[in-house]
């Protein structure tokens, strides 16, 4: 996902917000991971947001995508320019209301915001992971935000939000640990990432690795393989826009001057944008981490992972109620892909909502402020949530 | 009944069990499900092609799809719901047979309403006007109306001898289907139906 939306500095936010901390899977308990590597231990950043009621189930789950954080709303402190990735969705009276729901943001394993990734120390070397870190899937991922839940003595979940990769998350949680997941709302996402994904995800990590301060991911205490990250990060940018956006954004324009300049320096508006883009993006992420989760992200066929090549049969392992939501110009998470996921639910019975939004903002909709959007989910979890209040 | 509910969807609901499940086709923002969720507790879900529709529908707390109903049916398993309805949206459908085919695979009855072409205003208006016919429910100029076909209670009670579905009930109504109060014709329906009702069965 890209940059952050605009945000109103003394608008409604959920106020100042602390990153949290939760350590576990210590030696000799180490994580097994999908791949069959130990991980451990593994610490876990997190945010919370709102209060747990005493019935403990207004609990929503929120998942960032590939380059976020569990900083999801408010602010670090008085100062902060900015607020969390969602915070038009999440906070008092908001789309996900802060008032009435207990909101946790975990950061995923493999990034680096504080959860344990390849630029942690391994406590073996005393020395950064790298590229000893393990490979993980995103069902890794979700059992290890199982033990937060448990930590955090939560055994229902009223909702799971997520967008993109996050997504993919709330799907994998909803079919691994059914009888905790009352809803799922994934959003721009997927059950089984494309060719066209996986081929621009490898074109990503690509421009990382051939960038020689790369070093086979050491380059923790020396130059950073930053050129790659950027690249990595332009084309990225890239897939998470749409033709009429880059189009009514920048159109042909020229940078400096009203001609060209007849050489490979930048010309154009759109170079320029996606050379910040790129700049901004090194000051902020890990280059190995970037690594690591696109290729857990690529790795992830729901139906062929849990339900031997059947959606269907996945979807049939629980009776979580579901709200898909797709955007119209999206070509990195196109709408037919969660008209396939909508299907397979539909086929295995559940109670299912879709609605493809029309826009022209491409994947990256999901983080804009959006009346539809704000709507669509509090709406939805609204409904959950008296029916889950009138069963107890 | 709720009286601010339309007339003839006051009657379809008269003809769906409590607690069953129920799918609407072309089912607007859910006015007829919440009423359904209300009054009869039933388990219903819906169909709308149009986005800002199906979001207030979902907004309100109902499961909405949004797609296309020709479509949108086929995922569902055979004897999915009880009461597959399709509301006032017949006479816009391309292949109706194969939705009211689809309607009585996925659901055990089906229930089908639609503006009837035979009304005696109708008729009128075509014999003094030499004009394509508008009436409130029919309210479209011939070149801007969605209405691609033109069915009178006759000709659907042919198409379903033809296509061996069975009309459990059949129900003329005179008023206009906005309105909240109606009336059941019973002498020549044919002729003085603003629109009908139908229940079927395979």
């Amino acid at each position: 996902m890209s940059e952050y939306g605009e945000h109103d500095r003394n608008g409604i936010s959920v106020g100042i917000v602390k990153k949290q901390h939760f350590t576990f899977a210590q030696p000799p308990e180490e994580m097994m991971l999908e791949s069959g590597a130990k991980l451990g231990p593994i610490t876990l950043a997190y945010e919370t947001y709102g209060r747990l009621n005493e019935r403990k189930n207004n609990v929503i789950m929120v998942f960032h995508a590939l380059s976020g954080n569990s900083h999801a709303a408010g602010y670090y402190t008085e100062n902060d320019e900015k607020p969390g990735w969602w915070d038009n969705m999440i906070g008092p009276g908001k789309g996900i209301d802060t008032d009435k729901y207990f909101v946790i943001c975990p950061n995923i394993i493999g990034s680096c915001y504080g959860s344990t990734g390849p630029s942690s120390i391994d406590p073996r070397t005393d020395m950064p992971y790298a590229l000893d870190f393990p490979l993980f899937t995103i069902s890794d991922i979700v059992r290890s935000q199982k033990r937060l839940t448990d930590h955090l003595g939560i055994k229902k979940l009223l909702c799971l939000v997520g967008g993109s990769i996050g997504g993919m998350q709330a799907v994998e949680w909803a079919v691994t640990y059914p009888e905790m997941v009352e809803s799922v709302i994934p959003i721009a996402s997927t059950c089984k990432r494309s060719a066209l994904s996986i081929g621009l995800s490898e074109a990503q990590r690509q421009a990382i690795t051939a960038d020689p301060n790369w070093n086979r991911g050491n380059y923790y205490s020396k130059e950073l393989p930053e050129k790659g990250l950027a690249l990595a990060r332009m084309i990225g940018h890239i897939s998470y826009l749409s033709e009429d956006s880059m189009q009514r954004k920048f159109g042909r324009r020229l940078q400096d001057n009203n001609a060209f300049k007849y050489d490979f320096s930048v010309d154009f508006e759109v170079e320029c944008y996606l050379h910040y883009q790129g700049k901004k993006f090194v000051e902020r992420f890990d280059a190995n981490s970037y690594l690591y989760i696109t290729k857990a992200s690529d790795y992830f066929d729901l139906g062929e992972q849990r339900g031997s090549g059947s959606l269907t049969r996945v979807f049939s392992k629980t009776s979580s109620k579901f709200l898909v939501i797709s955007f119209s110009s999206d070509w990195l998470y196109p709408t037919s892909q969660s008209k396939d996921m909508v299907k397979a639910m539909k086929k295995a019975g559940l109670d299912v909502s879709f609605c493809e939004i029309e826009t022209d903002f491409g994947h990256d909709s999901f983080l804009l402020a959006h009346e539809q959007l704000t709507k669509l989910i509090s709406g939805f979890i609204n409904r959950i949530y008296n029916n889950s209040v009138g069963k107890t | 009944m709720e009286t601010s509910m339309h007339f003839d969807l006051q009657v379809i609901a008269s003809f769906i069990e409590e607690k069953s499940r129920v799918l609407d086709l072309g089912c607007g923002k859910g006015d007829l499900l919440e009423f359904l969720k209300m009054n009869k507790q039933v388990e219903g879900s819906g169909i709308e092609i149009d986005e800002k529709k199906v979001i207030s529908g979902i907004e309100r707390g109902l499961p909405i799809l949004k797609g296309d109903i020709n479509e949108e049916t086929q995922d569902y398993a055979d004897d999915a719901f009880d009461f597959v309805i399709l509301s006032q949206t017949l006479q816009q459908v391309y292949k109706p047979e194969n939705v009211i085919r689809e309607m009585l695979r996925i659901g055990k009855r089906g229930i089908v309403s639609f503006p009837c072409f035979n009304h005696v205003s109708i008729k009128l208006q075509l014999l003094f006007t030499s004009k394509a016919p508008i009436t409130e429910e029919l309210p479209y100029e011939w070149y801007n109306t969605p209405n691609i076909r033109v069915v009178t209670l006759k000709d659907f009670r042919i198409f379903c001898a033809k296509h061996k579905i069975k009309i459990l009930e059949e129900l003329a109504i005179s008023s206009h289907h906005k309105q909240t109060t109606g009336k059941v014709v019973r002498f020549f329906p044919n002729w003085l139906a603003r629109y009908g009702i139908y229940l079927l069965t395979r």
